[in-house]
């Protein structure tokens, strides 16, 4: 019982009090291009859960057992990026083969996932937080979902947004950013719920 | 190497193609750290290290490296100097290190070290790749100091720790310190860039 509840604690802080996006400050670049469209989100946000919950339940055994036990903690970065890198390779492959549409409309934020400091930073925040092998992944899954949830809310505001009448000066990134910023806000009012 | 020709390498990263707020490039980092002026800096020193010196690297070896195997190649030469300066921050400015937490590793996937190696260092000289490199890293680092600046103005009544700026009586927005100001001050500031550039392109006319 007091598992399942320290589970719970750990994907709630994920999901909302400490999310990716609002309150980490991960992942922005993709947030802000492919949130256009709630499909679009939708699809971006499957595919960074798959690969942020695979690169964690790689890299977190690489760590511990072969990093830490040869001395070799400074390749962190270096060996992270690289499975990162190859993980999505292997996602753009599966999915050219499996469903070639999401392939096309993700376009060229595909690749983008590689450099999306959210996959990174995560695979090394559980490092850092010194989390156990089930909790890193469940870490990992609860952000990738934060993640994919607040790409579907901008998208959501930003198809309304199209119908308004905004300062040429603001369209476009401006505005996004503001309703980011807004969104942030909002998020704030979660902070204390995972106590 | 004629100097006049190789200059706008040196001056387009400063305004025109400024990484963060023209090709709007590197945002996680900008945000993030942005918390004061000084941060910003400290950022901005680390990130125009490490792309001055993949830059000039990649530019030497671009030769050498096979077309498909590109990306990952500039990868873990990139990697290999952020793990670099995450030694030297740790080691010689440790106030700094702890501020900017997470995101020196997260140097690596900035989007400006890998879309300058792609886009610049593999098909130019050394020379002009280290002034790109140059140009670029100094406008994204002052860029941060100028979100760092305002966040730190409105959201702690200071500058570069230098304060209190508006007399003790001044109520700070804390907000700006936190993430929702990141947000807003970066859409603010962008904005005013487009507008700035409306009047310049009107005035033209």
């Amino acid at each position: 019982m007091d598992t399942l509840l320290s589970y719970s604690l750990l994907i709630i802080n994920a999901l909302l009090v400490t999310n990716v996006v609002f309150a980490r400050f991960l992942g922005i670049c993709p947030y802000l291009g492919v949130s256009r469209r709630i499909e679009t989100a939708v699809g971006m946000g499957m595919a960074v859960i798959f690969v942020m919950t695979m690169a964690t339940s790689v890299t977190w055994p690489l760590q511990r057992y072969v990093l830490d036990r040869l001395d070799l903690a400074y390749l962190q970065t270096i060996v992270f990026i690289l499975i990162i890198a190859s993980l999505v390779q292997f996602v753009e492959l599966v999915l050219r083969k499996f469903s070639p549409a999401l392939y096309r409309a993700l376009g060229i934020y595909l690749p983008l996932i590689t450099t999306n400091c959210a996959v990174l930073g995560l695979a090394i925040l559980c490092i850092r937080e010194s989390l156990s092998y089930l909790q890193a992944i469940a870490f990992s899954f609860a952000s990738a979902v934060g993640f994919t949830l607040a790409l579907v809310v901008f998208a959501g505001i930003r198809e309304r947004i199209e119908y308004e009448d905004i300062p040429a000066c603001m369209r476009g990134t401006p505005i996004g950013l503001i309703t980011a910023g807004v969104l942030a806000l909002a998020f704030m009012g979660f902070s204390g719920l995972g106590r | 190497m004629n100097p006049a020709r190789l200059q706008p390498e040196l001056t387009k990263g400063l305004w025109r193609e400024n990484p963060l707020l023209r090709l709007v490039l590197g945002m996680c980092p900008a945000l993030a750290v942005t918390t004061s002026a000084r941060n910003g800096l400290g950022m901005g020193l680390c990130t125009l290290a490490v792309l001055l010196a993949s830059n000039t690297i990649i530019s030497l070896i671009r030769d050498f490296i096979p077309p498909k195997v590109r990306i990952p190649s500039f990868i873990i030469v990139i990697a290999s100097f952020v793990t670099m300066v995450d030694m030297v921050t740790n080691a010689f400015a440790h106030d700094l290190y702890k501020a900017l937490g997470i995101f020196i590793p997260l140097i690596v996937v900035n989007c400006i070290i890998l879309g300058r190696a792609e886009a610049f260092a593999s098909r130019n000289g050394a020379l002009a790749s280290f002034l790109d490199g140059l140009g670029m890293g100094v406008g994204y680092a002052l860029a941060l100091i100028l979100i760092g600046g305002a966040r730190e103005i409105l959201g702690n009544g200071t500058l570069f720790g230098y304060g209190p700026l508006f007399g003790g009586n001044f109520e700070p927005v804390i907000a700006m310190i936190l993430p929702p100001g990141a947000f807003l001050t970066l859409g603010f500031i962008l904005a005013g860039m487009n507008r700035i550039d409306a009047m310049r392109a009107a005035r033209k006319k």
